[in-house]
């Protein structure tokens, strides 16, 4: 805890994780007011529900460590510090956007900040995150790799060559599995022959537990525990972290599949709502600031839309940019 | 596909969400609760084991329709489609037959970005021992699925995302349609517009509009892409001497350039003027709309490239 300069009390870190997800929360519902106002299009798949483990488990990385993400990675790229403003334009398909306005919901972008996507191919993340490990690993950076994926991945091939090869080469990387107990409309027990996740990749050789995913302070500790045990040169750690999505899977899901009264019992658990609870009561909070952190989340939201609604878009001449390397451009 | 599971009880469907959630295009609503968890089987996603599997399952007598989401998704499945199912027979001297079929989505338009929108039926049609088809009406969607299962041989449906909006009724009587053929959409004197799938319905809004600016073009719809009916497209440009291939794939080392090689080989007296064509821009796909707009190709690209071989 930080001694702030006008003499309050300092801030718990806690509300820091509060402020993230409130933040996330926020951005995702008016993306999906953007996208019935059609805004914005293409695919869209939100993660709201999930905030405690894109929070949780980026507050446990430093600003050089990279991250590899999925098609539903809005909170990932928020909670890593990619500006609301550039993710909003690249919702939007503006030239401002963090991906050029060529990527959209899916593909976020942001290499300064070492976020390495936004990636639509289920499990297609794996095999980069072992790689960017690798290269940490070769040129003794230090660096730890998180790579997001869901549980569906972890069906793929990818997920177990990726597995056995982090755990072979004992590459610092942290499997982050988003166990949401669904892979579109399939439930995890339909499509896993044994659902203790982290028991199978404990047979890999590499250190895995599972963590409550609606704790966001559970995430966080267990994020830096597993940070800690990869940098001490513990090789890699696998983290199932339980959640649920409380929306559809994608826009376009008619959501057939889970009842409804299934989706309250889960939302009876939010995330936010439970560290507000907790915060609240144990002081470490009032509901002036609780609204403040509302307030500037929302402030935030509405600049964001502003500002991308005001960009340009690129230049359709510059089509065919962004192929092939350009003089002055990333090797 | 609810006729063929009737029809033939080796028929089953097997894909991720193809059953529980009813199809992610919601192409299967219906048959889980028709059919049954067995012949409608949800799968995890292993689109190498379960598009193995019904390879496997075809040489053991199964008639499997395997399901991909879309044509990107194929490519964790393209080790099992080219080093099996392609190759089977082959390799063990016509001993093996692979008589499966698998559906999947393919193409762009609809601001899905570079892991959602490509065209790769083309390379698919590079691959002897497989049979290509791109349905481009609702009758073909249908007939070409009921023919394919009566293939011998490994047979991949491209189906364009843009068709899955396509309703319409489907005439009582229509039935399997013969899938080495391609169809004349539109008869035409002046220029050959050859095209297939998803952009069949640009190519023919393309040829009403050169109609009113008097060039009376002729659209062949390819329907086959590999083995490829070269005749009907011969045919056609010896009566017209004229070409446009329009194909939403890349054009270097597309089925677009394979074609216009073969009318080089085969009509270059023919031809009045140079083959022309209209593809995708060289870019993996951008999810904005204008730069997706421009990416692919459509009616005002196709009228114009047409113009240009009647000078
Ligand atoms: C290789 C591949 N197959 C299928 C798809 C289609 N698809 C997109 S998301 C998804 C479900 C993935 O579930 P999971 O990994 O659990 O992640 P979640 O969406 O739950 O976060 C599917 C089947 C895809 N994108 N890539």
């Amino acid at each position: 805890m930080t001694t702030r300069a006008d003499g309050a009390a300092p801030e718990d870190p806690r509300v820091g994780l509060l402020r993230e997800m409130t933040r996330m929360r926020l951005f995702e519902e008016r993306c999906v007011e953007l996208y019935s106002a059609a805004k914005i299009r293409g695919f869209l798949h939100v993660g709201i529900g999930e905030e405690a483990v894109a929070v949780g488990v980026s507050a446990a990385l430093a600003p050089a460590d990279p991250v590899v993400s999925t098609y539903r990675e809005h909170g990932h790229a928020l909670a890593r510090g990619v500006p609301m403003d550039s993710l909003m334009a690249e919702m939007y398909g503006r030239a401002t956007g963090c991906s050029g306005g060529r990527g959209g919901s899916m593909h976020l972008f942001d290499a300064d900040r070492r976020f390495y996507g936004g990636n639509a191919i289920v499990a297609g993340g794996l095999p980069l995150a072992i790689g960017l490990a690798l290269a940490d690993a070769m040129r003794g950076t230090g660096a730890v790799t998180t790579c997001f994926f869901g549980d569906g991945a972890y069906a793929e091939g990818e997920f177990h060559e990726c597995a056995n090869l982090a755990a072979l080469w004992h590459l610092p990387v942290v499997l982050a599995c988003e166990n949401n107990l669904y892979a579109m409309g399939t439930a995890i027990e339909r499509a896993q022959a044994e659902t203790d996740l982290a028991l199978r990749a404990s047979s890999y050789g590499m250190a895995a537990w599972a963590v409550d995913g609606m704790d966001v302070v559970a995430v966080a500790e267990a994020a830096r525990r597993a940070v800690d045990h990869v940098r001490g040169g513990g090789g890699p750690v696998f983290l199932e972290l339980r959640t649920y999505r409380f929306r559809a899977h994608s826009m376009y899901d008619p959501e057939r599949y889970r009842d409804k009264a299934e989706v309250e019992r889960w939302r009876e658990r939010d995330p936010i709502d439970a560290l507000v609870a907790r915060l609240l009561e144990e002081g470490a909070l009032d509901e002036a600031a609780l609204e403040r952190i509302r307030a500037d989340a929302l402030a935030e939201v509405d600049r964001s839309v502003e500002s991308a609604e005001a960009a340009p878009l690129e230049p359709v001449e510059e089509l065919t940019r962004h192929v092939y390397a350009e003089q002055g451009g990333r090797s | 596909m609810r006729d063929a599971l009737r029809r033939d009880d080796r028929v089953f469907l097997m894909g991720e969400d193809v059953g529980r959630y009813g199809g992610c295009f919601a192409v299967s609503l219906g048959l889980l609760e028709e059919f049954g968890p067995e012949r409608i089987r949800d799968t995890p996603l292993s689109e190498a084991a379960f598009v193995g599997a019904g390879i496997g399952a075809a040489i053991a007598g199964m008639r499997p329709i395997v399901e991909i989401m879309t044509v990107n998704f194929s490519l964790l499945a393209l080790d099992q489609i080219l080093n099996n199912a392609a190759t089977l027979r082959h390799m063990s001297g016509g001993q093996v037959g692979v008589p499966l079929v698998i559906r999947m989505t393919t193409g762009a338009g609809r601001q899905l970005a570079a892991q959602h929108s490509h065209s790769l039926e083309g390379w698919y049609a590079h691959i002897p021992g497989l049979k290509i088809l791109a349905p481009a009406t609702l009758e073909d969607a249908r007939g070409m699925l009921w023919t394919a299962l009566e293939d011998p041989d490994p047979v991949l449906i491209f189906e364009h995302g843009s068709l899955y909006n396509d309703r319409g009724t489907i005439a009582a009587d229509a039935g399997p349609v013969e899938i080495g053929h391609a169809a004349l959409r539109r008869p035409g004197s002046d220029v050959t517009l050859v095209c297939y799938g998803g952009t069949l319905p640009a190519t023919m809004a393309a040829a009403a509009t050169l109609a009113a600016q008097g060039v009376d073009a002729e659209v062949v719809d390819l329907r086959t892409l590999r083995p490829l009916d070269e005749e009907t497209i011969f045919a056609s440009v010896r009566r017209t001497h004229r070409c446009v291939v329009v194909d939403e794939g890349w054009r270097s080392g597309s089925l677009s350039a394979e074609i216009s090689a073969r009318l080089v080989e085969q009509c270059f007296f023919d031809l009045d003027a140079p083959v022309e064509r209209v593809c995708s821009a060289e870019v993996p796909m951008p999810y904005a709309r204008h730069l997706e707009e421009a990416a692919l190709p459509r009616e005002e690209t196709i009228v114009a490239a047409a113009r240009r071989t009647v000078g």
